[in-house]
């Protein structure tokens, strides 16, 4: 029981960095109808932007101290970060701690400028091309943002703690009578994915703006003739979209150290939950991330693996395929959205 | 010649000058000058550029002819190696058996694949592609170590138990692969005057092997069979509607380009019998999707331009540094030769790829043929300007 509880909240974890990473991938093909290969690298950059933050925030200028000595007998030079020195040493020190958190706030505006370029500057001229072309040019973008990213941070995983109180491990197993030790931040990230899709999900229900948008994924052209700038509002929902696979990658460096190809790493496996989940399904997206984050977790069971051995590193593919060939529109895909 | 019209015949004759000179041609400069280091005519690199030809030429038949886009080609090219080392460590270091069961085992390989891949179309065909071949790299690295040796890669050992030949030679080193005894990397050096041109054994095997390939697929393009796969790919619907199954065509023209995969696996692996899981991974089929759009998808000779150009870059960027640079912009002021180098920087050496990446989506944005519809265009404008010239001259000499 406890395993099977353990193994759900492994899945839960994984699955809301694919349901992160796919709900913004499908924002993007339900919108503007673009097949975005570029979105792994947007999961990247925000992973780089806690990394910038932390930077940002330790930066420290030194300081002779002349009443204290070092092993060799020098003057001891002291090393104060600016926060700290502006802050006080107390709060300094907290903010310094919680750079990832903090990340989030700057990573957001980033995020949405980068959407918003990306769209206007090189995406806006393929909509009337093929899918294949689409998928090849957002490929080299993809290629050439992780070169930058690797230009400047060097090829390495950069390791980013989480803050120190969110740093441990929790007894979750508490709720239910039982003992499960989890990383507290595993738990953080889960309920913040949660917290992300359902903003999503009622933005889109709740306002006007996310009405209309959802009008104009159903029918681009009569929303346009309404007379409304219907292009306008998907420029900003690719925005939303680019920000809210920044946020999934700002969060995840705790879980995992950022390095340049990451981005790749999830591109494939997030386009295969895509797919599962029907593209074009934003509900599709989440159900099928989380669906099958929690697959994965069951097949690397020791239990599982001794019967069939290596099946957590296929899984995934394999259900992928049944799906795709059994219900070609995937789990919850719109009737006529690239069917074919 | 060989049932071609005159056009395609001198085509293959100038892809024949240019792969069986490339030992010329890739060596323009003295062994001992300082811009020896440009030299690409060293075997290793040279049977790498038309190995990787093969491999686009093989890509195209389905990508160009078709409009079918597959992101795992990669797979094809690693079960190729896999299975001529495995000739090697079993039967005997002969590199025919080898290359023959690596075309045999990814044709049906790829048979497998593209019997379930077929049945969608457009972007889900890219992604089950995808998916495939994530899924065979990441069998061949972890469960399926008794076959592939996992992460270290299958190479050749001291006691395989070779059929036809010996497992150690006297001296007690592993045998060399070998083409009915020639050496597969025995060279014959040719030195005229300062310059020294390298002959390997390996390379001519290989781009023999090419220009067969290169022919074959002239023929495809030219068949009915290449005629349908360009109406599968101008409008599948229509086809199916005057009631022709294309499914037949599109899977042989999917095995076809699988077993050209194989045949680059293979001939990788006689050149230097290793293969890791990391030739399969979904990034090296990226590069063939590089080269062949970069090139030309759907024309002839683009994919083999692209593999070569590409290939030739990626060995030449990488190799200049700051310190070249400075040397070829020492004729500029020194605040403003710093700044060229400083600006260049970013874009060579380790930058290669970022180099590549700009590249190939400028020739995405702008130039949809990639470098055969951009030589067209040059000719044409050319052209162009020298009709033009005809023209005012026709004008004005009845002025004289």
């Amino acid at each position: 029981m406890d395993a099977i509880l353990l193994q759900i909240l492994n899945g839960l974890d994984k699955g809301s960095a694919y349901a992160l990473i796919a709900l913004g991938l499908t924002l993007i093909f339900g919108t503007l109808g673009v097949v975005n290969f570029a979105h792994g690298a947007l999961f990247m950059i925000g992973a780089f932007c806690a990394v910038t933050v932390q930077r940002l925030l330790s930066l420290s200028y030194e300081v002779v101290d002349e009443t204290q000595k070092d092993f060799l007998g020098n003057p001891l030079k002291v090393k104060t970060s600016y926060v700290e020195s502006w802050f006080g040493p107390e709060m300094g020190g907290a903010i310094i701690d919680w750079a990832v958190p903090i990340a989030i706030i700057f990573a957001i505006p980033i995020m949405i400028l980068i959407g918003f370029v990306m769209e206007r500057g090189l995406i806006k001229h393929f909509y009337k091309r093929e899918h294949a072309d689409q998928i090849l040019v957002t490929f080299g973008l993809a290629i050439v943002l992780q070169e930058v990213i690797k230009y400047f941070y060097g090829a390495n995983p950069i390791q980013t703690a989480s803050p120190e109180a969110l740093s441990g491990v929790a007894n979750v197993g508490a709720l239910f009578g039982t003992e499960i030790f989890y990383p507290v931040w595993r738990i953080v990230y889960f309920f913040f994915s949660v917290v992300i899709i359902g903003g999503i999900f009622s933005f889109l229900q709740f306002t006007t703006f996310g009405m209309v948008v959802r009008a104009g994924m159903a029918d681009r052209e009569t929303v346009g003739l309404l007379g409304i700038n219907i292009d306008r509002r998907f420029t900003i929902m690719f925005g939303i979209a680019a920000a809210v696979a920044g946020l999934a990658g700002v969060m995840y460096t705790p879980i995992n150290s950022p390095n340049y190809h990451m981005g790749m790493d999830f591109l494939v496996l997030s386009f295969v939950v895509v797919v599962v989940g029907g593209m074009g399904s934003l509900p599709g997206a989440v159900l099928a991330g989380f669906m099958l984050g929690i697959l994965e977790a069951f097949a690397s069971m020791n239990e599982v693996k001794s019967i069939l051995p290596g099946i957590d590193q296929i899984i995934i593919y394999v259900v992928a395929i049944i799906i795709l060939l059994t219900r070609p529109r995937g789990l919850m895909g719109r009737k006529g959205v690239m069917e074919e | 010649m060989f049932g071609l019209d005159n056009k395609d015949t001198r085509m293959l004759l100038v892809v024949a000058v240019l792969t069986l000179c490339a030992p010329f041609i890739l060596n323009p400069f003295p062994t001992d000058s300082a811009m020896a280091q440009f030299n690409a005519g060293y075997p290793d690199l040279m049977q790498r550029f038309v190995i990787f030809g093969i491999f686009a030429i093989g890509f195209n038949i389905l990508f160009g002819l078709t409009g079918y886009l597959s992101f795992g080609h990669a797979a094809f090219l690693g079960v190729g190696s896999y299975s001529a080392v495995w000739m090697f460590k079993l039967l005997s270091m002969n590199v025919v058996p080898a290359i023959l069961l690596s075309v045999v085992i990814s044709g049906l390989f790829a048979l497998l694949i593209g019997f379930v891949s077929l049945r969608r179309s457009g972007i889900y065909f890219s992604i089950l592609t995808l998916a495939f071949a994530q899924m065979s790299f990441n069998l061949a690295y972890s469960v399926l170590t008794p076959i592939t040796n996992g992460e270290t890669g299958l190479q050749l050992t001291l006691d395989d138990p070779r059929i036809l030949g010996v497992s150690a030679t006297a001296d007690g080193s592993i045998p060399v692969t070998s083409l009915f005894g020639l050496e597969m990397r025995s060279t014959f050096e040719m030195a005229v005057g300062p310059w020294a041109f390298q002959f390997n054994a390996g390379y001519y095997l290989c781009a023999l092997i090419l220009l067969a390939a290169f022919y074959l697929s002239i023929r495809i393009f030219r068949s009915p069979f290449g005629m349908m796969l360009r109406a599968v790919k101008s409008n599948q619907q229509r086809m199916n509607y005057t009631g022709l199954n294309t499914k037949p065509y599109t899977l042989a023209a999917f095995v076809i380009s699988g077993m050209y995969a194989g045949l680059a696996g293979g001939l990788m692996a006689s050149m230097d019998p290793l293969a890791g899981a990391e030739r399969m991974q979904w990034t090296a089929s990226g590069e063939v999707v590089l080269m062949t759009i970069l090139g030309g998808a759907g024309t002839l000779i683009g994919p083999v331009l692209g593999a070569g150009f590409i290939k030739y870059f990626e060995n030449i960027f990488s190799k200049i540094n700051d310190h070249v640079l400075h040397g070829w912009f020492s004729f500029m002021p020194d605040g403003l030769e710093d700044f060229v180098v400083f600006i260049i920087h970013p874009f060579i050496g380790k930058g290669w790829h970022l180099t590549l990446g700009i590249l190939f989506m400028l020739v995405v944005v702008f130039l949809p043929g990639g470098l055969v519809e951009g030589g067209q265009r040059i000719a044409k404008w050319v052209k162009g300007r020298k009709n033009k010239d005809d023209s005012t001259s026709a004008t004005k000499t009845p002025a004289e």
